[in-house]
């Protein structure tokens, strides 16, 4: 690929990138979220048109304006979100769209199972799945490798695999690394993707590094270290988007000790004061929020111990949580945060309708003092608080979902990725109000995968890897390798 | 320059009776043009006064069971069960009289046998995964066999004042069943609009996931939801009991159909978190005035089902043109 741009609407989403794949390599593509990988894929994948550049194959300069375009030229992406029937059988998944028919018009299941078995063996896991098995019945792992066979079954030249580890275990992983390698000596050129850096360095022959949607470098892999590619990754200036954070540790608000699920979250103890923005760093499926939905009551079974000012605090469902005083803005605000047919009053004062209702009888005055208390403070853009909250763009909805937090007066906020996929205007104006929010004296635990916004506005970080606590730096310790190289497993090596 | 006031409100009326004709204009319009035009089809016979309260005598019928459907349709859920429970309320309701019960227990112990029907659905829809669809699929079956056991298939027969309560007029104009919906209507509008349990309806229609995010109590409410749903179709059920004099264990067949059409006239929406009782009401309305003009046109009742299938396509297909815009 020769000097690929790709533009969104006046935004460069990649920038005169260049990158090359040899036949039978595994090059990984590394760099934070937003650095453009997967653009770029999808540019290979024929989901995206590249507003400039070439894309040369086997040295012919092909054209990939579809995705049977890049079906037809041997490319295949294994995404993050497995695409399988999951009732219909392995041979007929891994032929989904082009099974073989007999004379008569009705599918050749003999010879459906007949070649997916030949797929299945050419990647050795015959004996564990069945071409007659439902994917419903099988692990994600063993999902994958359906994916895989799909991806062979059409004599796949080029394999892209997306973050193919992040829901796996230890021990799947280990086995599709041996996988990725088979493939790489029968021929299949693999560009690889992951946050895990301990994989890439496994099993990558070249590393290529993106930053901000522009090509920064590429590597053999013997010739970088550990830290060379973290700062590849993150050299980049602050730019003047954080607020000054210049705040004092109150008393103890919360603590938790020994939090455990028995199957994934292991011996995690934090505590939290008045006034701290606490950074919780780790990659997605880390276990920083499932941690969170425990203490808040959204899910059940964990054992741990917590304290909240001093007493003894565990609660069974999220009502419980709120009344105690800590509320919990979710990951997902248009899943989890918002009823989106419903306007921007609705949602604001959902949390308080015991405070605002009683009876038959709405406090219809205090109702709309707090709409318009939090539209103001949080500088919400619409027309009227009967703006429906669907309608509004991501970073006014995640201003209402804030909004309908602070409502419930709480000495603790718990923020799930705040700041995800909004505009930067909006995310300065939550890094703001986060500030004010913590002089104000409220704990704050902010989860963030982005770096940058963890490192300029915790006090104190918490870093995750698989479930477990890996770290914990004070503000004065922190720093961009100390903190990657932990939430990365890093501390452990 | 807009006043603060409209600005919170958004533009709608703040006059009650303004504000009912605002929001259901479409419907009101739909309901208003198949009146007029039955009357100059029937040469104006249609609007004559028998008529016209008999009409509003069935609607108001049909709308208590829809009113129950509304609610459990703005939960994100459905409900198969609505005649097999009335049939249950009013057999019970005729074998306890004939039995020789007082009617006033007879019909609490009616109406406490839907609503407990209700209780069931609403507890295994709230705490199991099984779809609220196959629930009341189920207790359909179920209440329909209780109602035919305990009749032993054919009506019961019952004599006496007791038909006064379905037949009864006040002061010799209204006929008792529109009062009784007026009253229901009241506290279902009130339920729904005015206390903290309504507005936890619509949030978990329209969002369950962040309605529990909220500290709303699903289970609850939902439970509630379908106890009250319940509650209704037996007030239904030993109403018709007295109206016919006799209780009918096929009582409402299809009647459950007829209660989401009305609702899904009225703007309900089947995904949840949408739907009014006050324009369900207008959607019975509309279901009943079609039935009743095509009668007195002498169209064959076969024809009335496919023009009430044209209906209810074509309500839900205007409603979703006027809200692409």
């Amino acid at each position: 690929m020769k000097n690929i741009s790709k533009h969104f609407s006046g935004v460069k989403a990649l920038d005169k990138i260049q990158f090359d794949l040899r036949k039978g390599e595994i090059h990984s593509l590394l760099g934070e979220n937003g650095a453009g990988k997967s653009t770029m894929i999808k540019i290979l994948a024929g989901i995206h048109t590249p507003t400039e550049g070439q894309i040369f194959i086997n040295g012919k300069e092909v054209k990939i304006e579809k995705v049977s375009d890049a079906k037809e030229l041997g490319i295949s992406v294994i995404h993050q979100e497995l695409s399988l029937v999951p009732y219909m059988t392995v041979a007929e998944n891994i032929y989904l769209g082009r099974m073989p028919s007999k004379k008569s018009g009705f599918v050749d299941d003999r010879k459906l199972e007949a070649d997916a078995y030949k797929v299945l063996e050419r990647l050795g896991v015959q004996d564990v799945i069945h071409v007659n098995d439902y994917p419903a019945n099988l692990t994600v792992a063993q999902q994958q490798m359906v994916e895989i066979a799909r991806a062979l079954s059409v004599d796949s030249k080029i394999l892209i695999m997306d973050e193919p580890t992040a829901s796996l275990t230890e021990r799947e992983t280990v086995q599709l690394l041996e996988f990725v390698q088979m493939l790489k000596n029968q021929g299949v050129a693999i560009i690889y993707i992951s946050h895990r850096m301990d994989e890439v360095f496994q099993i990558s022959d070249r590393i290529t590094v993106f930053r901000d949607g522009q090509y920064i470098a590429t590597r053999n892999i013997g010739e970088v270290t550990y830290d060379d590619v973290i700062r590849l990754m993150v050299g980049r200036e602050m730019k003047d988007v954080y607020p000054e954070v210049n705040l004092t540790k109150g008393k103890e608000l919360l603590r938790v000790e020994h939090l455990d699920d028995g199957k994934f979250l292991k011996d995690i103890s934090f505590e939290l004061h008045q006034g701290e923005i606490l950074g919780f760093y780790g990659l997605v499926g880390s276990g920083r929020t499932e941690i969170m939905r425990y203490l808040f009551g959204v899910d059940k079974g964990a054992a741990y111990n917590a304290w909240l000012e001093g007493r003894e605090f565990k609660v069974s469902n999220p009502k419980e949580a709120i009344e105690a005083g800590i509320i919990l803005a979710p990951e997902s605000r248009k899943e989890q945060g918002l009823v989106l047919i419903q306007d921007i009053r609705f949602n604001t004062v959902l949390a308080i309708l015991d405070k605002l209702i009683h009876g038959v009888k709405t406090d219809k005055k205090q109702e709309t003092e707090i709409v318009e208390k939090y539209m103001k403070k949080m500088r919400t853009k619409a027309t009227s608080a009967a703006h429906i909250t669907g309608q509004l763009s991501g970073g006014n909805q995640q201003k209402v979902v804030l909004a309908k937090c602070l409502a419930t007066n709480p000495k603790i906020l718990i923020l799930d990725e705040p700041t995800r996929g909004i505009d930067v205007g909006a995310k300065f104006e939550i890094y703001k109000m986060i500030t004010e929010l913590a002089e104000e004296g409220v704990g704050i635990i902010f989860i963030s995968s982005e770096l940058p916004e963890i490192l300029n506005l915790s006090t104190r970080v918490i870093t995750m890897h698989e479930g477990q606590k890996t770290g914990e730096l004070a503000r004065e310790e922190l720093s961009e390798e100390l903190v990657l190289k932990y939430a990365t497993g890093g501390a452990n090596k | 320059m807009t006043t603060k006031k409209e600005k919170i409100s958004g533009g709608v009326p703040k006059n009650p009776v303004m504000k009912y004709l605002y929001l259901n204009k479409g419907i009101l319009a739909g309901a208003l043009g198949i009146f007029l035009v039955f009357g100059f089809l029937t040469e104006f016979k249609f609007w004559g006064r028998a008529n016209v309260i008999n009409i509003l005598r069935i609607t108001s019928l049909d709308s208590i069971a829809a009113f129950g459907v509304t609610l459990i349709i703005i939960t994100g859920g459905i409900d198969l069960s609505v005649g097999a429970l009335m049939a249950c309320a009013s057999t019970y309701c005729a074998l306890l009289i004939s039995n020789g019960l007082h009617p006033a227990g007879a019909l609490l112990v009616g109406v406490l046998i839907a609503t407990v029907f209700g209780a069931i659905n609403g507890g295994i829809v709230a705490n199991t995964k099984i779809p609220p669809f196959i629930v009341t699929l189920g207790t359909m079956n179920i209440g329909r066999g209780i109602a035919y056991t305990c009749s032993a298939g054919t009506p019961i027969r019952i004599s006496g004042d007791f038909g006064e309560i379905g037949n009864g007029y006040l002061m010799n104009t209204i006929p008792y069943p529109i009062i009784y919906t007026a009253v229901i209507l009241a506290i279902t509008y009130v339920l729904l609009n005015k206390t903290k349990f309504g507005r936890e309806v619509y949030a978990i229609g329209g969002n369950a996931e962040a309605a529990r995010f909220s500290g709303i109590n699903s289970k609850k409410v939902i439970w509630i939801v379908y106890t009250f749903a319940g509650f209704l179709y037996g007030i239904y059920g030993v109403i018709s009991c007295s109206r016919l004099y006799s209780g009918q264990p096929t009582l409402g067949q299809g009647s459950e159909l007829t209660a989401i059409a009305a609702a899904v006239v009225g703007g309900t929406s089947m995904s949840g978190g949408v739907g009014r009782i006050g324009a369900t009401f207008i959607g019975a309305l509309i279901m009943d005035l079609l039935s009743s003009g095509l009668n007195f046109m002498n169209v064959p009742f076969y024809w009335q089902y496919v023009c009430q299938g044209v209906v209810v396509l074509g309500a839900v297909f205007v409603d979703l043109q006027i809200k692409k815009k």
